[in-house]
């Protein structure tokens, strides 16, 4: 392990991030304007065209926070169904080339709610349970529509923001479109290829069988990966072709593709900064976001580096080589560095892909990865999920600080009253009452330990890992866990839907419902005493509230897992 | 209910068109374009004899249980390296069961290669890979891996030697990842010795 080398690889990856973040918000001030022109306008903007008339709306009219929000819910609903009885019958629906049968109902269901929230939580295994079309149609869709709607509501809250004594915040069917039209597809199409340069395979021939060189027969899956694994980490979606996700060498074969996967998960999350600063006509705001971000991904990745690159003890004095830190669940050709780095940056926006089995992570690896969820996927976070959380924070922020000083707080020349708060919050502690109180029941119940691969706290963690990743809708597992037992015990695969869907659902209605607020308030000029909303004290303040919010909810859940399993692997402790 | 009826249709309306823009349009454009390109690549880089015989794939590790081949490391993907299985072990840090096979790993490796009782050994060559698949191992775990390889086959430990250097896959632009060493083609090129 080169240090040197991890070091400049992290630089490299920071400066890229850094270098996307204002052409693709740039592209994003024309995507979120329904009359925007953009490069693409001669090949899209018929096709556009064609799918209003087709939809029956009218572009030009905007609709108000309730209309919006009903649109976004009977969309995702219809999508639900549409996976949901693909799932089940997908035994006698075509490209099916190894027979797979039909998904069972609560896994059926479990996936589906999974991949509409963009969560894409695997309790099915890829190339052993999904037939080529649930995987191109059922799941691929969701991968495009659940992205495009997360965006959509930042699109929304971030208009709200930005406007002043109007009653409405966009369109939510013209914002679907556009975003998936000329953002989405277009890039997607453009990675698929190169992914497919690196070796990702797209075919639909039937899985091969091959003659090893011992003579052992090997076969080998194979199917249209290229085209899903794009959008899958373009719209942080996360759902693996494969059961090993991003490790499987067929999902990502080298370290250049490995690269430019990271870099995708966060390319859109980062632009949204900037798009955020362009609309309330403050970009040094929308950078003091972005670097508040970037402080807490750069602490996080650091210190998941570390404790991989340490290794573990136990299995230090058994014989491995201590310089070669932690390779348990982790690919030769990414390492400790970039495995740690790819994890700390699929948890920090709700992706989920991984590259290396965070179930094997050592623990204080695996802290930060829980962290990450717990603070509410706002580090980047997902695409439009990644801001709308951000800026529940930061309008929480903003109020602390107006507490603190005793002014009424403003935020981007909006008073922010009791109305207001009271939704954040409301946000914030269903989300976490949703993940503690599944943790807590799953860890007594019979059903719930009954599915571990491990025991002793590491047990407690991965039931706290499967709730805190459904709820944060990231969709990665300490996937030791079964979710979906061979005894058919439907526990596990309920309520994590359950727990995805509201983590999706009751966290978008109050955000939209703050936008409605918003856009129907008047500006107040800045005055000497305004809380200024940029710079470092604003960037503190900011990272404080995460971190604060996050700590004094699940640190003593977390004492309970990684912490205590810390302090038992440095003394040698087994279970 | 006029309303509910029509964002009905418009949702029913648009999901249909994306399902066949996105999932059908869209994966069979990506489809062509991978066939005109990267045809190999797109049919999994795998690797034939001359007779047309499917040996593998570039990209996946094979289960190599003879001494007279490299061993690739260990693996969870089914009962090893099955390539429709793939997976970890998802053992924790704490986990008893992974600690007794690091041991007896760690012990089968040291009397395969005649080394030490006490010589550390290289992390990757006693721990399994996250896909049950990785092509790859460490330098450090081809090069102890070596003599034993050059004695059982009667080459010269230089010719192992070159071999493992031409096999291994450098890092990407020079500096991204880690270099490895491709077990299934090293293992191939050392049956290719006349």
């Amino acid at each position: 392990m080169n240090n040197a080398n991890a070091w400049f690889q992290f630089a490299l990856y920071l400066a890229a991030l850094l270098l996307v973040t204002k052409p693709l918000g740039l592209h994003l001030v024309r995507v979120f304007d329904a009359g925007g022109r953009t490069f693409l306008d001669r090949l899209v903007k018929p096709v556009e065209r064609v799918t209003y008339r087709l939809i029956g709306i009218d572009p030009s009219k905007e609709q108000g926070w309730l209309a919006y929000t009903g649109s976004l819910l009977v969309f995702s609903s219809i999508g639900l169904f549409f996976t949901y009885f693909i799932l089940r019958h997908q035994d006698r629906l075509p490209l099916n080339p190894q027979g797979f049968a039909g998904l069972s109902s609560h896994l059926a269901f479990n996936t589906a709610a999974s991949f509409t929230t963009n969560t894409n939580w695997q309790s099915y295994g890829g190339e052993s349970t999904l037939s080529y079309f649930s995987q191109m149609v059922a799941l691929t869709l969701h991968n495009f529509t659940s992205a495009a709607a997360g965006i959509a509501v930042a699109a929304a809250l971030v208009r709200g923001l930005a406007r002043q004594s109007t009653l409405t915040v966009g369109n939510f069917w013209v914002d679907a479109v556009r975003v998936t039209y000329y953002l989405l597809a277009p890039l997607s199409l453009v990675f698929a290829l190169f992914l497919v340069s690196q070796g990702i395979v797209q075919n639909f021939s039937p899985y091969t069988v091959a003659r090893t060189l011992e003579g052992a027969a090997q076969t080998i899956a194979q199917g249209p990966a290229a085209s899903q694994v794009a959008i899958k980490m373009l719209g942080t979606n996360g759902g693996g072709f494969f059961n090993a996700n991003a490790a499987h060498p067929f999902e990502n074969p080298t370290p250049l593709s490995n690269f430019l996967q990271m870099l995708s998960i966060f390319a859109i999350p980062s632009a949204l900064t900037w798009w955020l600063g362009r609309m309330v006509k403050n970009q040094r705001h929308g950078w003091a976001v972005w670097s508040a971000m970037a402080v807490l991904f750069i602490a996080g990745a650091l210190v998941a580096w570390k404790a991989e690159a340490a290794g573990n003890p136990i299995h230090q004095s058994l014989g491995v080589a201590a310089e070669d830190g932690n390779l348990e669940g982790k690919e030769v050709r990414f390492g400790v560095f970039n495995s740690a780095l790819f994890a700390t940056i699929t948890t920090d926006a709700s992706c989920g892909a991984v590259n290396a089995m965070h179930d094997s992570f050592t623990p204080l690896g695996g802290l930060v990865l829980l962290f990450n969820f717990q603070t509410g996927e706002v580090i980047f976070g997902g695409v439009g999920s990644g801001l709308y959380g951000m800026l529940v924070f930061v309008i929480l922020a903003v109020f602390i600080a107006g507490l603190m000083v005793g002014r009424t707080p403003e935020y981007a020349g909006k008073k922010i009253e009791a109305g207001d708060v009271k939704l954040v919050m409301l946000a914030l502690m269903v989300l976490a009452a949703t993940t503690l109180g599944f943790t807590a029941w799953a860890s007594v119940a019979r059903w719930g330990t009954d599915a571990l691969n491990d025991a002793g706290p590491h047990g407690f963690s991965e039931i706290l890992y499967a709730y805190s990743s459904a709820v944060g809708n990231n969709g990665s597992a300490f996937a030791g866990l079964t979710a979906n037992p061979a005894n058919g015990d439907p526990h596990w695969n309920v309520t994590l839907g359950i727990a995805m869907l509201v983590g999706r659902f009751l966290m978008i209605v109050p955000i939209l419902a703050l936008a409605g607020n918003f856009a129907g308030k008047r500006l107040v000029p800045a005055s000497a005493g305004t809380f200024k909303t940029e710079g470092p004290a604003f960037v503190l303040l900011l990272v404080g509230t995460v971190v604060l919010v996050g700590a004094l909810t699940f640190l003593p859940a977390l004492a309970m897992g990684p912490v205590v399993e810390h302090f038992l692997m440095n003394a040698g402790i087994l279970f | 209910m006029q309303t509910v009826l029509s964002e009905l249709r418009t949702a029913v309306v648009l999901t249909l068109l994306f399902a066949l823009l996105l999932c059908g349009v869209y994966p069979l454009a990506v489809w062509a374009g991978a066939h005109t390109l990267f045809p190999s690549r797109a049919n999994g880089s795998l690797v034939t004899d001359a007779d047309g015989t499917v040996r593998g794939s570039v990209l996946l590790g094979q289960a190599f249980r003879s001494d007279r081949y490299f061993a690739s490391r260990p693996s969870a993907a089914g009962s090893g390296y099955d390539a429709a299985a793939s997976s970890g072990t998802n053992l924790g840090p704490t986990s008893q069961k992974l600690a007794d096979s690091i041991k007896a790993a760690v012990a089968a490796y040291r009397a395969a290669n005649h080394l030490a009782p006490d010589a550390p050994i290289p992390a990757d060559a006693v721990t399994a890979s996250a896909s049950g698949l990785d092509p790859h191992i460490s330098l450090a775990n081809a090069t102890l891996q070596a003599p034993r390889i050059a004695r059982v086959r009667h080459l010269p430990l230089a010719t192992v030697t070159q071999l493992i250097a031409a096999h291994t896959d450098p890092q990407d632009l020079g500096i991204l990842g880690e270099p490895g060493v491709n077990v299934l083609l090293l293992n191939r090129a050392l049956d290719g010795i006349k």
